[in-house]
């Protein structure tokens, strides 16, 4: 039987990115951040992965206006990434597993969450740079993706129920696999932040406090305010943290959290990383 | 704890805040759609060797051609800009989310980066 072996949850501010490019990891601005990673990358030596399942949003590289999914499901044997408009330097390709992206396609119809189905999909800054913090200066990827987009662009977007209803069904389709893959959950995106309007520059320590607070015991807490309130208390992009409530979803009914780093700022978003183990 | 509000009820505005919805997509989606093009090289070429003829062929509406001749963030989100798009034109011009979200508040680029650090105290 596959194992759910526990979830990641990082932010994915493209800035990271920038950073680890130039090797600013150590500077002053950025070692609050990236101190947050050495006991990931401990726990992922110790837990061993190899596939990773990824909720993130695209940021306008594989989904434009013309065609916006609520929820996409990668099903690809290799996903690319590729420019997003700033020349910066490409991560390598993924691997993908599309037996168990069906599997979990299956599922998720089987529940009446009907995604949209992928069989060619490019990932941006929001499952590189997670990838990348996860897994510094390997030669090969160790994890396989399965990718599942949350629309957090446009509106109307799912609210926090229904991604935590989505992310539940994720769940079933990973405890039922026959396989003997030992799988991560990772949730990317967030905490507050906002980079629009008159409000940008707007961040929460308050309301991430009460996510972070909740997230591995009580979920479903989360899952009380409209995606109006979440705009309000966590910016206009701090809704990402959708991925996060899918992700914990996936990763089954009891948990409990083993790591957390938060700062702020990173560029204009509170950054945090946790690991949660299953309870 | 709020309780989620009827669908089709209109909550409380947000200040400062732009929700991108339905109208704004419909209303912005020439500009958006000149923004996504820039994911390639050779368009943002383009654009700078000819932003005049670059921003005619994507049909920008006069709102949207007037916002982006001026490097009017505002301007641009009133017209439909959704940021994620906006902000690989912003790109363009060397310009990052600090130098975007000075522009939209009216404040120094130094000044925004210290208005964010100031979100640390108490934390």
């Amino acid at each position: 039987m596959a194992e759910i072996i526990g979830g990641y949850f990082t932010s994915h501010v493209p800035a990271i990115g920038g950073a680890i490019h130039r090797g600013d990891q150590q500077t002053p601005y950025w070692k609050p951040f990236f101190d947050g990673f050495p006991k990931v990358h401990e726990w992922l030596a110790k837990m061993k992965p190899d596939v990773a399942v990824v909720f993130s949003n695209d940021h306008g590289l594989n989904f434009f206006l013309d065609k916006m999914p609520t929820f996409a499901v990668g099903a690809a044997a290799e996903y690319q990434n590729e420019d997003e408009g700033w020349g910066l330097p490409l991560y390598r390709p993924f691997k993908g597993h599309p037996e168990l992206s069906w599997h979990v396609i299956e599922q998720l119809v089987a529940d009446e969450i009907d995604p949209l189905t992928c069989q060619q999909m490019l990932v941006d800054h929001a499952i590189s740079i997670p990838i990348e913090l996860a897994y510094p200066s390997v030669a090969e990827w160790p994890v396989r993706l399965v990718p599942i987009g949350i629309n957090t662009v446009q509106h109307p977007l799912p609210s926090a129920r229904r991604c935590l209803a989505l992310g539940r069904s994720v769940h079933k389709a990973l405890a039922s696999w026959s396989g003997a893959e030992r799988i991560v959950v990772i949730g990317t995106g967030g905490l507050s932040h906002q980079l629009d309007g008159e409000r940008a520059g707007f961040m929460n320590p308050d309301y991430d406090r009460f996510c972070l607070d909740h997230l591995a015991s009580d979920p479903d807490a989360l899952t009380k305010h409209s995606i109006h309130d979440m705009v309000r208390l966590a910016g206009t992009q701090g809704v990402e943290v959708l991925n996060w409530i899918a992700a914990r979803g996936a990763l089954g009914p009891g948990a409990r959290e083993i790591h957390r780093n938060y700062h702020l700022p990173i560029s204009n978003t509170a950054a945090a990383t946790v690991l949660l183990e299953p309870a | 704890m709020p309780t989620p509000p009827e669908p089709g009820a209109r909550p409380e505005p947000i200040p400062g805040t732009t929700l991108f919805d339905g109208d704004a997509a419909r209303k912005g989606y020439q500009l958006n759609a000149m923004c996504y093009s820039f994911n390639h090289k050779e368009n943002r070429e383009a654009f700078l060797a000819d932003e005049e003829a670059y921003c005619r062929r994507f049909h920008l509406t006069p709102e949207q051609r007037q916002a982006v001749a001026k490097r009017d963030v505002l301007g641009m989100i009133a017209a439909g800009g959704n940021i994620y798009y906006l902000a690989k034109l912003a790109g363009i011009f060397g310009l990052n989310v600090q130098d975007v979200g000075a522009m939209q508040t009216g404040r120094t680029v130094e000044a925004f980066k210290q208005y964010l650090l100031d979100h640390a105290r108490g934390t």
